[in-house]
């Protein structure tokens, strides 16, 4: 019996590293943002255009990033825009997405705008 | 020595008649000589976005379920460029002057063309892959209608799919795949399921999982068919360059 455990305690163990790891916020965002936002989180990304009714977001914007809380802009990646009264052009990522990954985009936004929550930029 | 000359000549004969056989094309050596080193042909997805950033093509391991035959057949003997910024999208940026990101035309990569009887032999050995088939119902799509209007408005205002996809030549967004040869392209049935759940198909999809009830699912496919058919009106058939 301890044999049995001590042997499926390995196997989880190997099988650890082969579990990928939580890529950093910045992976995160050059993969699923930049396609609207752009490569410099300014809202120029390459779909950004004609077709849409509301242009992207500009991340470095520290004046209105800082009037949005954490949790704000949380639900805002996982549930889309329209669940804080934003554009249906921002869609839901949270079937994409795990809460620790959308942690960590909210965490880059604040490296982007060089802002907190309700500090005065 | 006289011998040797009667094997050797009885050797080419063989090989001579051997000739017509051998130039029918192995479908499935061809993919893994000309096709492997873009295109994944045996899964599973990546699902790092390492994996991501570094795929070449589509995933093809269930090519079978996703792709129509025909259009296989059409399309790998003329290629048109589907994806207007590559299958990831951040290896095609440029900045222009005003900080805008730009497609870098320069760094896509034209695919290859195949003849007529290559085409249809890898037609053939892509729709032998089926991996992830339990995901697919067949006759999940109830064919039906959508007016264009209505479909325009679902693509857009209520659904914001075209802040990625293009619904027609030159009109929508560019990371994603043009949809306006969807119908064409596409086994409806696929696209029920991936739209429904892009990730159980690509863990790393770029495609966000909406919460879609089975009539809106029903309803895309619907539209996709009325872009293709009013695309083949106005003479573009497939494709605006490549």
């Amino acid at each position: 019996m301890t044999e049995r455990l001590l042997v499926a305690a390995l196997l989880l163990a190997a099988a650890w590293p082969a579990e990928a790891a939580t890529p950093s916020g910045e992976a995160l965002y050059k993969t699923y943002c930049w396609q609207c936002h752009g490569s410099r989180g300014t809202g120029h990304g390459i779909n950004a255009g004609e077709h849409m009714s509301v242009q992207p977001r500009d991340h470095t914007d520290a004046k209105y990033m800082a009037a949005r809380s954490d949790e704000e802009l949380f639900r805002a990646i996982q549930e889309g825009g329209p669940a804080v009264n934003k554009s249906v052009l921002m869609p839901p990522w949270g079937g994409a997405l795990s809460d620790e990954e959308i942690s960590r985009l909210v965490a880059y936004l604040r490296d982007l705008c060089r802002c907190r929550h309700g500090a005065a930029p | 020595m006289a011998r040797r000359h009667l094997t050797g000549l009885l050797a080419g004969g063989a090989l001579l008649l051997a000739v017509p056989a051998a130039a029918a094309v192995d479908g499935r050596a061809l993919l893994e000589e000309r096709c492997a080193s873009c295109h994944d042909l045996t899964g599973p997805a990546p699902t790092t976005v390492e994996g991501v950033w570094s795929r070449k093509g589509p995933d093809l391991f269930y090519a079978g379920l996703k792709y129509r035959r025909d259009w296989l057949v059409r399309w790998l003997q003329r290629p048109t460029r589907i994806r207007p910024a590559g299958v990831y999208y951040g290896n095609h940026l440029r900045v222009d002057a005003e900080g805008h990101d730009r497609v870098d035309e320069a760094s896509l990569v034209r695919h290859l063309a195949l003849t007529r009887e290559e085409a249809e032999a890898a037609a053939d050995a892509l729709m032998r892959l089926r991996a992830k088939s339990e995901l697919v119902r067949p006759g999940a799509y109830q064919p039906g209608r959508i007016s264009l209007s209505m479909g325009d408005l679902m693509f857009g205002k209520f659904k914001g799919c075209i802040a990625c996809h293009r619904i027609e030549p030159g009109y929508g967004g560019l990371s994603g795949p043009e949809v306006y040869t969807a119908w064409a392209r596409l086994n409806p049935d696929w696209v029920i399921s991936f739209m429904r759940n892009p990730q159980a198909w690509d863990p790393r999809s770029l495609m966000p999982r909406l919460p879609l009830k089975e009539r809106d699912l029903q309803r895309f496919v619907h539209y996709f068919k009325a872009l293709y058919e009013d695309l083949q009106q106005r003479g573009e058939e497939e494709g605006d360059h490549d």
